[in-house]
Formats: structure tokens, C-alpha cells, sequence
């Protein structure tokens, strides 16, 4: 019997070669020059078997891997790498007292000291890689509590950016002429561009009440495009297509900073913010709120028959989720002194939506790892920039099929209940 | 002021309810009085799901009025209201398909159902203030006893989805409680269970309603159950009623055996 299952792989793997072959004949075999106005075809046969032994190979190789998924029932979340891992290191920390306080301590110090021992161009890696996991972090109240796919998530992010360009750009010359030192701007709009940001999430999610999945989706992505469509041919007010320059980088109680200092204490700035949105996502995770939201995301019918109102749980969703997004926006325009429509693409949204998948949908620690993992590695392998965008396909591919739950799946708050009486809710993460 | 009896808590008079060119319920009364176990039956496809989602809002009924006592005496029309505003006033439901929120845990389940007798918002949550913290340990206690009374205390921490068959079905019943109902509707219960689980669930039904001054509806196929556990049924075929009664009446009303084993 499993004879039989080899020999019909071997044989599909086959004519899945002749039909790589087919198909590919015209691109990798069939080679046409034009010189003086005439064409002329050069055959490349010997990339006949390149392709073919190819092509088996990987499709072996892919019926495999669906093999050993399936006997090894890696779909089961109580099974998986990540829980795993995350339950060894709960453990190892629960027996270990001195690994308990050394542990985070220097965690806590690398990331302290990151930008001050590496250079100008890391830190300013880490700040871009940091402002998206606090995207992330906003999208996956969206995406992993409520449910809600939201394909227009940089207009929120460029709602942020532009609160604080514009801000500069209509009051910050007028404010140095008087004499008054404009970058207190940038404190000003930050949490401004949360509260405009939630406002436009509001705004948005008024006409998307009553959709869900795949509608929802082709709406959100329809506002991020109008949206950045508007930024881009209202040149009055917005500077149009080429955006708005020389926005001021925060200064240090009225230093103004070099370059290298302000990319070092824009990095704090940054973190701490990263922190405080960990810390406020993780509260409402674990609340009546939260549940709510993820009482949503499970079954809408049921969710109502339970009491909760639907219109405010999408309102509160999609407000919380662009807050993050606002604030994230800011941080970008202070750190790249420029903004313009350009920066805020549906390829930011689904980037973000990327990490949050890959990550872990609904999990703090998998979003994070997930937003680092995108946005870190592409930059220190500089050398295959050009297959980026085949490399994100394969991850996302393998990523579904093999690990649905993501990098690291989102772990359920246990509670440990006595009988008869005393509860103790025990935390996760 | 709104026509009702002093005992009756649930009265339907004129209901209809039409798809396209189907009518799936056509002109029903019914009248549910308080403390009582009603069930209503008929073949598959009488429409009797479709009256379940008429009182609880997931449909506006084309025609047609339903009434209800609440607590505090006083009549009041629910027809067109939002399904979470019927919850509210005291109505709760189960589902014959099963709707669990399944990637949650048990407990969450539960706890998701007294989410309207917390009163967190957002604020509140991020802060986590004293009240809050206490409401929570309320909720989680509340839950843990609920489950307690549906005999699920010990899959506490389970996914929902990971749950036996019959324990989803208890589940669901426990979930519906939460939310503290005068009256509630079962679609269902037992469908799926066997003997065993059934003649349980049947000691639960009778205890839920003695501790929690219930009134309870309930859809069933399983006549075992429907004998044993009603006071009343009401019988459905095509949309129209076609039976009213005790038990006994109704096993020899001849009305009903046509529409359940088709003419002779």
C-alpha cells in the first residue's frame, strides 16, 4: 500500500517536470535577440533537463513535507514548535531563580544598549523594524482579536505621518520666526495623531459594519487607495506627490541633535512606545473588552445572541487598531525627516498583515517576532534583495500550510481554580 | 398598553415570517407561561428554528407581534429589536448547529456570556483599577460555578472546540445562562447525544429550572425527551401550528401523527 503511494508521488512528480517544462520553454529555453531590427531565437537545450530535474526534486520534496505534516499532526496548537518552546522557557525560568533575574536583566540591557554600540545605520534599521512591530501590534487587534481584515491599514499609519507633517509644515516656519522652538511639535502629535487616526478608523468602519471576510477586505483596500489617491492630488494642503520635506527630528530639551544623536534618541523613544503598546494590548487581551473582540472574531451570530453589540465592537476595534498606527506614523516622519503618499502603499498594509500571519495571528510575542523577522532580515541579506518578494511568497506559503498558528501561536490564558473558592488567574507570555 | 394574561411571559400572536416566495412560518400564536417547560415540535423543515430567530432578533418577522413580561411585570414588544437588546432584556438561546466561540477556552465561554453583567470599557481595562480587578475575579468565580452546575468544572481550561460532542451541547446551555435569561430557548439540546447523555441532560433541564425560576422553550426531535420533560407542546407542520397541548394529548392527536408519518 504505502509501495503503491511512493510509486504514484514518483509518477506525478514526473509529469509535473514535462509540465514545468512546458511551461517554462518559452521563458528559459527559447531565447530571442533583436540585433539591426532582426530577430533571431537561440534554442538553450541544455536547460531542458535543468528545469525538469528541478521540478521533480521540488515537487517531491513538497509531497513529502505534506507527508511528515500530516503524520505529525503539526496542526495541533498544543503541539507546536512555538508552544513548545514557549512552555520550556516558562519552565526554566519557573525553576531557575537566578536565570529568572539575569535573563531579562540582560535582554533588557541589549536592547538599551543596542543603539549606542552599533552604528548610525543599525539603529536606524532597528527604528524602522520597531515602528512596524508597533503597526503590528495595532493590526493584530484587528486582525487576530476582532477578526476583521483590514487591507487598508497604512492609511492609518499615513493618517499619523501626515498629522505631523502637516502640523509642521503650516505652523512650524510662522513658530521659528516668532522665536519659538518648533519640535515640540513632534510631542504634541503624538498622541494628536493616535486620537485623528482613531477618529478616521471610526470613520471607516461606519460604512464596513455589516461586512465581513473577504468584503470587508476589498473595502479596506479600496480606503487605503482613495485615501492615499487624496493625499496625492491635493498638493494645496498636502504637498502632493512630492510629499513634504525637512520635518524636524525631535530635538533634547531644546538641543537640536546631529543626525546620529537624534536616530539614537528617536530609538528610545521608540522603544519605550513599543513597550507601552505591548503593555496596553496585553491589558485589553486579557479583559471583558478583549474577550468581546475575540467573541467576534469566533461567531458573529453567537456573539450577538450572547449580548455583546456588534457595531461597538467593530467601532472599538478598528479605533484601537489605528491609534497604534497614528502614533507609528509620527515616529516615521520623525525619523525620516520626509513623507510623502509613496510611503503608504497597500504593499505597506499587506507587509504588515504578513508579519502579523507569519508571526502568530493574536499573539503578542509571534507578532513581534514576525515583524522583526520581515523587516531584519531583508537588510542584513542585502544579496538577494531582488528575490524578496519570492522569498515573502514562500514563507507565507509554508507558514499556512505547515504552521497555520504562526511562529508563535497565541498562548490562552489558563486559570487555576480551587475548589470551592479562591481564583487565581495565571498570566502568559 | 399591551394585551397579554398576568401569567403569560412570552406571547406571539399573528407571526409570520416570509422568504422570497416561501412562507416559513404563516400566521402562528403561541403563549408561554412563566415557569413553565414548552416544547415545540414538527417534521424537519416546519419553520421551527426560524421562530427561534424570530424572538431572538436574528429575523425581523414580516408580520405579526412578539411580546414579553419583564422582570419587573411590565409588558413590552421585541419584534425588530437587535439580537444583543433581546439578550439584555432576558432572553437567552442555544443553537442547533453548534456555536461555541471554539479557539476559546471553556471558561472564556462562560465568561463571555455575563459580559453585560461587567461593566469594563476600555479605559477601564487598560487601567485595570481595583473595581475592575475585583469584577474580573466575580466573572471567573460566577463562570466557574455556572460550569459547576453543567457538570464541565473539569474541562475549565480546554478549548472549546477540543470538548466531547455532548459536552459542547452543555456547553452552549451553560453559555446561554450566563447571561442570567428569565427565559430560555433551546434549539435542539440533545440532538447528537446518546441515551445516556440525554436522560442527564433531562435531570439538568429540571434542575436549571427549579434553581434559576426558568422558563424554558425547546426545539427537540427526541420525543423520549419531549414526553418526559415538557408540560406543554406546541406543534408545527409547514410553518403553520397544527397542535396544542399536554403530552398525552398530543401523542393521539391525529393531526400530528399525519404530519409525522404522512396519510395513511
Amino acid at each position: 500500500m504505502k509501495q503503491n503511494g511512493i510509486l504514484k508521488d514518483i509518477a506525478q512528480a514526473l509529469l509535473q517536470g514535462l509540465w514545468f517544462v512546458f511551461l517554462l520553454f518559452p521563458l528559459l529555453v527559447m531565447k530571442v535577440s533583436v540585433v539591426g531590427g532582426v530577430a533571431s531565437v537561440t534554442f538553450r537545450w541544455n536547460n531542458i533537463p535543468l528545469v525538469f530535474v528541478a521540478a521533480v526534486g521540488g515537487s517531491l520534496l513538497w509531497r513529502w513535507a505534506l507527508r511528515w505534516n500530516e503524520q505529525k499532526g503539526a496542526r495541533d496548537p498544543e503541539n507546536s514548535l512555538g508552544v513548545r518552546i514557549q512552555n520550556g522557557v516558562s519552565a526554566f525560568l519557573k525553576q531557575n531563580r537566578l536565570a529568572r533575574v539575569v535573563l531579562p536583566l540582560f535582554f533588557i540591557g541589549a536592547l538599551l544598549a543596542y543603539p549606542l554600540i552599533s552604528g548610525m545605520y543599525h539603529t536606524n534599521v532597528m527604528i524602522s523594524a520597531l515602528i512596524y512591530v508597533m503597526l503590528a501590534l495595532g493590526l493584530n487587534i484587528v486582525v487576530g482579536l476582532g477578526g476583521l481584515l483590514n487591507l487598508g491599514y497604512a492609511a492609518f499609519f499615513a493618517v499619523g505621518a501626515y498629522t505631523y507633517g502637516l502640523l509642521w509644515k503650516h505652523t512650524g516656519p510662522w513658530l521659528a520666526q516668532v522665536g519659538i522652538d518648533p519640535s515640540w511639535l513632534f510631542w504634541i502629535s503624538l498622541p494628536l495623531a493616535g486620537f485623528v487616526a482613531l477618529l478616521f478608523g471610526v470613520l471607516l468602519s461606519l460604512p464596513v459594519l455589516r461586512l465581513r471576510g473577504d468584503y470587508l477586505a476589498i473595502i479596506t483596500l479600496a480606503f487605503g487607495e482613495i485615501f492615499r489617491m487624496v493625499l496625492q492630488n491635493s498638493g494645496d494642503i498636502t504637498g502632493g506627490a512630492t510629499g513634504i520635506s525637512l520635518i524636524p527630528r525631535p530635538w533634547f530639551f531644546g538641543i537640536q541633535l546631529t543626525p546620529h544623536m537624534a536616530a539614537i534618541y528617536i530609538y528610545y523613544i521608540t522603544l519605550s512606545l513599543v513597550v507601552f503598546t505591548i503593555f496596553v494590548v496585553r491589558r485589553i487581551e486579557n479583559s471583558r473588552v478583549g474577550r468581546a473582540l475575540e467573541a467576534m472574531r469566533e461567531d458573529e451570530i453567537a456573539c450577538e445572541a450572547m449580548g455583546i453589540d456588534l457595531v461597538k465592537n467593530k467601532l472599538i476595534t478598528f479605533a484601537l487598531g489605528a491609534f497604534w498606527a497614528g502614533v507609528a506614523g509620527v515616529l516615521l516622519a520623525a525619523q525620516t525627516t520626509y513623507i510623502n503618499p509613496d510611503s503608504f502603499t497597500l504593499w505597506e498594509s499587506i507587509m504588515v498583515l504578513m508579519a502579523v500571519v507569519i508571526g502568530g495571528t493574536g499573539s503578542i510575542p509571534g507578532v513581534i517576532a514576525g515583524t522583526l523577522v520581515l523587516k531584519l532580515l531583508p537588510e542584513y541579506f542585502r544579496a538577494l534583495a531582488q528575490y524578496r518578494m519570492l522569498l515573502y511568497g514562500v514563507a507565507m506559503i509554508i507558514v499556512i500550510l505547515f504552521k497555520s498558528d504562526g511562529l508563535i501561536p497565541r498562548r490562552r490564558t489558563e486559570y487555576r481554580l480551587e475548589q470551592e473558592g479562591s481564583t487565581s488567574p495565571e498570566g502568559h507570555l | 398598553m399591551i394585551p397579554m394574561k398576568e401569567d403569560t411571559i412570552l406571547q406571539i400572536e399573528g407571526l409570520s415570517m416570509v422568504f422570497g416566495g416561501l412562507r416559513a412560518i404563516d400566521n402562528v400564536d403561541l403563549y408561554i407561561k412563566r415557569g413553565e417547560i414548552c416544547a415545540l415540535i414538527g417534521p424537519n423543515g416546519a419553520g421551527k428554528t426560524t421562530i427561534f430567530n424570530c424572538i431572538t432578533g436574528v429575523y425581523k418577522p414580516t408580520e405579526g407581534t412578539i411580546a414579553i413580561r419583564n422582570r419587573d411585570g411590565t409588558p413590552e414588544y421585541i419584534h425588530g429589536l437587535k439580537p444583543h437588546v433581546i439578550n439584555k432584556k432576558g432572553l437567552a438561546r442555544t443553537f442547533q448547529n453548534i456555536r461555541l466561540f471554539s479557539n476559546m477556552t471553556v471558561l472564556e465561554n462562560v465568561m463571555i456570556g455575563r459580559h453585560n453583567s461587567l461593566t469594563a470599557g476600555v479605559f477601564r481595562s487598560i487601567f485595570r483599577d481595583a473595581a475592575t480587578r475585583q469584577e474580573e475575579e466575580r466573572v471567573i468565580e460566577e463562570s466557574y460555578q455556572i460550569l459547576r452546575k453543567l457538570n464541565l468544572h473539569e474541562f475549565v481550561n480546554e478549548r472549546a472546540c477540543n470538548l466531547p460532542y455532548g459536552a459542547q451541547r452543555r456547553l452552549e446551555i451553560a453559555r446561554a445562562l450566563a447571561t442570567d435569561p428569565f427565559l430560555l430557548l433551546l434549539d435542539e439540546p440533545v440532538a447528537g447525544m446518546n441515551p445516556q447523555e440525554t436522560k442527564e441532560l433531562e435531570e439538568t433541564i429540571h434542575l436549571i429550572r427549579e434553581e434559576g425560576h426558568l422558563t424554558i422553550l425547546l426545539i427537540e426531535h427526541d420525543m423520549s425527551l419531549v414526553m418526559n420533560v415538557s408540560e406543554r407542546i406546541y406543534v408545527l407542520d409547514y410553518g403553520r401550528l397544527i397542535a396544542e397541548g399536554s403530552p398525552g394529548e398530543i401523542k393521539s392527536n391525529p393531526e400530528v401523527i399525519k404530519a409525522y408519518l404522512g396519510e395513511a
